[in-house]
């Protein structure tokens, strides 16, 4: 039996059918008819934010921290090129989100037409997919269509472009099975020959490594469990960007930190002396390799990705494996227990030997001060006061977030959500209120710089209305961290525009939006106020003043490979060549 | 130079591929992509190209099956091995696009152009175009009593040898498809 129904009630069947619980999203004139429709149901609930933006980051945050697609809602022209940012930072980091956008009607498009806008034109390079439906007979279908694009093979933004016409007009309903499914299937399973070389690396490396990224993630938990499993069976060492924190727990034995730019020594020392590199599920960002001649010149190399296009893009790779992490690393501990799980473990015994002299470097040491608040203490309290309870980080962008990386330990994935590829400044309010939308009796903590913040305050206005408890810890500097310390590096100690001048009263701000706001600036009431920030039963904003002038170490400097790392503000003098200068 | 005296870099008429994936040769490639006949999907084609900052020397386009909704795409690209390793991948990776083909690496293929020539000339220049035309088996389309529009089909090499006969005999205007392209036989 066909069910008639309109293009707006096709919609809301379609997401429930699709088991869509929440939606995220901000009404206007050419999505009427669908709010209309949600106005009369109770299946879907809809969480209004306080700019686009703030809806697309917070459907990345509820993607991330729960492994489903986030869905948002937004009116056409300026409500879709509002979403860009989110978008594309979702196509970098690999977010499965379903944006829907209204559009004006079919009749008056190219018409440049009240709130019209090329959607699809403006989207298509940061969607991994886009549609303009015309046609309510295709509505569902198309959505349907939606959630397998975004979330089958390297997960990712697709946008659904629907005029107010279409959304009228009546049509018969598409249900998911009887959607045509796409050609679109890619690849789970990896090549048993290249599986099979890779064992053979395993089984003979000498100094061998893990380097692991948010592929493990995504491909669910299943993934990182079949991660420490190997790892633990292998005995290797571990390291994983940014975007893989978690994946391996921070308190494994096998965990070397962090690598890459503000990565840990031992982690770039590793990956610079290994003999054998075994990347999982990463892209080798050049955030990771930095000079690419110079990396890891002594090994060779193995990647698992689903996306064909990492496999050689950047770093050739002896043994590239196309393949989802954990079919490709269920195979190859079949074969390499089938084979008698071996590994030279005489030489990898003094492997971690060396590994162990570097790591007494102690590279995340810095200076304590009994009055002033070191953004490093800030987070190493908040880390030791946090761990024990149920704990999602999102950040904004910049030193805190690098220092959050380094002084955060991520025992479970999904815990770590953070603007990695596009470096959104803005990402961690939204963020934070989509993780706790999916995780309501979680703690819930962005950490932030007061620059970031200020992108996206907004939705303060989001947090409290819908009582979402997220606390927003602000290392509060009054500069634009990481801009300035690579103007101090790079530019002369010129420090062009990077102070926050005529900042607000922070707790004024918070107490505005009818949220609780606090302050600290003594390294001995720290550890109270965290503990208050923590008990308070609803959103809070906690203005951290700390040390103006601190840098973010260890670095490598731009254009530099992993063994040219700068450890302290003494080794900084004319570390970044001439051609290392015009790296971002 | 390999011992086999084989100009690195070529891979057409050898048996084995002996191509560095990392050396810095520019190759010139033909890519036959078969896609979805939607809208925009030559947008995207298009976009990855100059958003990735690839070369294009020639692209063509129309639907090849009309029930099936398919076009076939052929695009003459260039760039080191790498880079167009890179170009294949990222054409995969376009929702509708079905099938990528690096025709150049598949095997033989036959790449053809169609071109229009506007030549303008009276006396024994116009007798000259015609006798050129006959010999390069260009056919006469249009005619009036100052020129002649010729049709010529072959490789993009033999197009670009007429239209410089042409150019001293008041050639005027050209108009080119770009290659299209399939492999030979039925490999």
């Amino acid at each position: 039996m066909t069910r008639q129904m309109s293009g707006a009630r096709m919609i809301v069947e379609a997401l429930k059918d699709q088991g869509v619980e929440v939606i995220f999203g901000y009404p206007g004139g050419a999505v009427l008819p669908i709010y209309d429709e949600i106005f009369q149901q109770n299946d879907i609930r809809h969480i209004l934010v306080r700019h686009e933006q703030g809806a697309v980051h917070a459907a990345e945050g509820y993607a991330r921290s729960t492994g489903k697609p986030g869905v948002v809602l937004v009116t056409s022209g300026p409500g879709a090129t509002n979403a860009v940012t989110g978008m594309t930072d979702a196509l970098m980091d690999s977010i499965p989100l379903v944006v829907l956008t209204g559009q004006v009607p079919t009749f008056m498009i190219g018409n440049d037409a009240f709130q019209e806008a090329d959607t699809v034109g403006i989207t298509r390079p940061c969607t991994k997919h886009n549609w303009l439906v015309k046609d309510t007979n295709r509505l569902a279908e198309t959505i349907h269509q939606a959630f397998h694009i975004a979330t089958t093979g390297r997960p990712g933004p697709v946008l659904v472009d629907i005029p107010k016409d279409v959304q009228f007009a009546t049509a018969a309903y598409t249900g998911p099975k009887a959607a045509r499914v796409s050609h679109y299937q890619p690849r789970l399973k990896g090549d048993p020959d290249r599986i099979l070389t890779l064992v053979e690396m395993i089984e003979t490396a000498e100094r061998p490594i893990f380097y692991t990224g948010g592929g493990v993630i995504n491909s669910g938990p299943r993934a990182s469990a079949l991660l420490r499993d190997l790892v633990a069976a292998t005995g290797f060492p571990l390291t994983s960007t940014l975007m893989g924190l978690g994946a391996y727990p921070a308190s494994g034995k096998s965990w070397l930190g962090m690598l890459g730019m503000h990565g840990l020594v031992e982690a770039n020392l590793a990956m610079h002396g290994c003999d054998v590199m075994i990347n999982i599920g990463a892209r080798f960002d050049d955030r990771i390799t930095g000079r690419i001649a110079d990396f890891s010149p002594k090994s060779r190399k193995a990647h698992i990705d689903i996306d064909q296009s990492s496999l050689n893009k950047v770093v050739h790779t002896e043994v590239p494996i196309l393949g989802d992490v954990s079919s490709v690393l269920e195979d190859l501990l079949a074969v390499w227990k089938a084979r008698g799980s071996k590994t030279n473990a005489a030489a990898v015994k003094k492997w971690w030997m060396q590994i162990e002299q570097w790591k007494k470097t102690r590279c995340l040491a810095y200076t304590a001060s009994p009055r002033i608040i070191k953004p490093q203490y800030a987070l190493e309290r908040l880390q030791a006061l946090t761990a024990g309870h149920d704990r999602y980080i999102t950040t904004e962008v910049g030193q805190h977030q690098m220092w959050a990386a380094q002084y955060l330990g991520f025992e479970a994935p999904n815990r770590w959500m953070t603007s990695g590829g596009l470096g959104t400044m803005g990402y961690g309010l939204p963020a934070s209120i989509g993780v706790q939308i999916a995780h309501p009796d979680a703690l819930v903590i962005n950490v932030a710089g007061e620059a970031s913040f200020l992108m996206n305050m907004q939705e303060m206005g989001t947090a409290v209305q819908y009582r979402l408890p997220v606390k927003q810890f602000i290392m509060n500097n009054e500069r634009l961290g990481m801009v300035r310390q690579w103007q101090e590096l790079l530019h002369g100690e010129r420090y062009s525009q990077s102070w926050s001048e005529a900042l607000p009263d922070f707790v004024k701000l918070a107490e505005a939006f009818g949220a609780k706001g606090m302050q600290c600036s003594d390294p001995a009431d720290l550890d109270d106020a965290i503990m208050e920030m923590i008990n308070h039963d609803g959103p809070v904003i906690f203005d951290c003043l700390v040390e103006k002038h601190e840098n973010c170490f260890p670095m490598i400097p731009s254009g530099e490979p992993h063994n040219k790392m700068i450890l302290s503000d003494g080794m900084v003098g004319g570390a970044i060549s001439e051609s290392g200068a015009v790296l971002v | 130079m390999s011992p086999l005296k084989i100009k690195k870099g070529s891979s057409r008429h050898s048996a084995y591929d002996l191509r560095d994936p990392n050396a810095d040769v520019i190759e010139t490639h033909t890519l036959g992509v078969i896609v979805d006949n939607e809208a925009g999907v030559l947008a995207r084609v298009i976009g990855l190209f100059s958003g990735r900052g690839y070369n294009i020397e020639s692209l063509t386009v129309a639907e090849i099956d009309h029930l099936g909704h398919r076009s076939r795409i052929t695009i003459v690209t260039t760039g080191t091995p790498q880079v167009i390793e890179q170009i294949k991948a990222q054409l995969g990776r376009i929702i509708p696009v079905h099938e990528v083909h690096d025709l150049t690496v598949e095997g033989p293929t036959v790449e053809r152009e169609l071109a229009l020539f506007k030549v303008a000339g009276k006396g024994d220049a116009r007798i000259e175009a015609l006798r050129l035309a006959e010999i390069f088996r260009a056919n006469v389309v249009d005619s009036t009593l100052e020129s002649f529009v010729f049709e010529m089909t072959g490789t993009s090499e033999k197009i670009d040898a007429f239209a410089e006969l042409m150019r001293p005999l008041g050639l005027s205007d050209i108009a080119r498809t770009g290659v299209a392209a399939l492999s030979r036989g039925m490999a």
